[in-house]
């Protein structure tokens, strides 16, 4: 840290909280790791945060061979433990999948199943006290360690990218491009003089283009958001720890009372982006709005 | 808050686990849960008919019972009828042979009394013969009187 051995100061301590570990090509210090948050800045977009990264192909890998290995030993007769778990978040799933997306497609439901697990487990990293495992990578000489995937928007970014281009390729594909372009500049104004009409085809594609591109910028900011302002407060709560004995008392009882509530944030956010992603393939295949 | 390459990586990463799930995680389980779900049901199917089977089958058995029990009513009701009849007819057959052994009986006393009293006749009329004998002594000939005593011995 800049500061060398002097305790960090409180902005120093929370900066360093919101900053992601950065491996990029620096201008000046070249390839590496930056070690402060305005280098990570200054690597500019062919950077990439390695503990983001990390943390989330890790956490997606225990979801995917933890469900392969239900799958795997899976039996029609009576289910293990594991496996009976795994169901139940399966049918929880697919009751969603079916109460709201209404067409043959056998990607949806393990879409929605891994966005879920997964997000959830992202989420999850949410309850790690916020200083432990930052602080053990300080120790071992790792300068920044967000270990909450989904407080970095360029995660849920990326995840709604994916959901975003399920949405132009099944518009593509069950409308076609044309009946795409139909859509994106016949409604929502219409007119029979044909003099009007393009100035309404022109107005009908502004609208309905950001109609379009909100859907994967609100499933990207919501969980973002949601996550964001609540490692914020856990950061702030981590904070009065080192304020003293009565704040530090407070402090403990906030961070339960946090935690406790945060425990139906991980899954509630992570349920709003499966069931929106879901309803948004959904409105992909149908041909009315 | 930078926007880097960690968009294109998460992109990718999602991807793959998306296509995992799909290809191995999610149509095993299904498969499962579908079989299952089918077990079920036939399970459900077949104790439905079980039961139904059971209806039917305590049906006919009541049927077989009822039909059982009219049957022996029927033998026994023959049963009582017939042993009626052989009573009737032994008595009948009973009264008849007595009649018979009766009409013997009678038929042989009539064949002793007459044969009693052809003896008593001859007897008598020996008694007679000799009394007379003894009567008349000498002046009757038992030559030329017995001719005599021996129609008087013949209509006694």
């Amino acid at each position: 840290m800049a500061s060398g051995n002097e305790l960090p100061t409180m902005e120093e301590h929370i900066a360093h909280h919101l900053t992601n570990l950065t491996f990029g090509y620096h201008p000046e210090t070249g390839l590496g790791f930056a070690m402060t948050s305005s280098e990570a800045a200054e690597m500019g977009f062919w950077a990439i945060h390695v503990d983001s990264m990390l943390w989330s192909i890790g956490l997606g890998i225990l979801f995917i061979l933890s469900f392969r290995a239900a799958a795997r030993h899976v039996t029609a007769g009576v289910p293990g433990g594991w496996q009976n778990f795994v169901e139940w978040i399966m049918d929880f799933v697919d009751e969603n999948v079916r109460g709201s997306f209404k067409h043959k497609n056998d990607m949806v439901a393990p879409l929605a199943l891994t966005i879920f697990v997964w997000i959830f487990l992202l989420n999850l990293m949410d309850l790690v006290p916020v200083d432990l495992i930052p602080y053990l990578a300080y120790l071992a000489g790792i300068p920044y360690m967000k270990i909450v995937p989904t407080t970095d928007v360029n995660v849920t970014v990326g995840l709604a990218l994916g959901v975003f281009i399920l949405i132009i390729y099944y518009s593509l594909k069950i409308k076609g491009p044309v009946g795409f372009i139909k859509e994106l500049t016949g409604i929502p104004f219409q007119t029979s003089i044909t003099v009007i009409k393009p100035i309404f085809w022109v107005i009908n594609f502004v609208l309905e283009t950001i109609n379009l591109i909100a859907k994967p910028i609100s499933l990207a900011l919501r969980l973002f958001g949601n996550l964001y302002a609540a490692e914020m407060i856990f950061i702030l709560i981590g904070v009065m720890y080192s304020a003293g004995l009565v704040l530090g008392l407070v402090g403990g009882v906030l961070h339960v009372g946090w935690a406790i509530f945060h425990i139906l944030v991980v899954p509630l956010q992570a349920f709003i982006f499966m069931v929106l992603t879901v309803v948004y393939i959904d409105m992909a295949y149908s041909e009315d709005h | 808050m930078n926007i880097n390459l960690t968009i294109i990586g998460q992109l990718l990463a999602f991807s793959v686990f998306v296509w995992f799930t799909m290809r191995f995680v999610w149509p095993p389980l299904s498969d499962a849960l579908e079989t299952r779900r089918r077990k079920i049901a036939e399970g459900l199917a077949a104790a439905e008919r079980g039961q139904n089977e059971q209806r039917l089958a305590e049906e006919r058995a009541k049927e077989v019972i009822k039909q059982a029990k009219q049957q022996a009513a029927e033998i026994i009701a023959a049963a009582q009828k017939r042993s009626n009849d052989m009573v009737e007819e032994s008595k009948t057959t009973a009264r008849e042979e007595g009649d018979r052994i009766k009409e013997a009986a009678h038929a042989d006393i009539e064949q002793e009394v007459n044969r009693a009293r052809e003896q008593l006749r001859k007897q008598l009329a020996k008694l007679v013969v000799q009394g007379a004998e003894q009567i008349l002594a000498k002046e009757i000939d038992a030559k030329t009187h017995g001719d005599l005593l021996k129609n008087l011995a013949k209509r006694l």
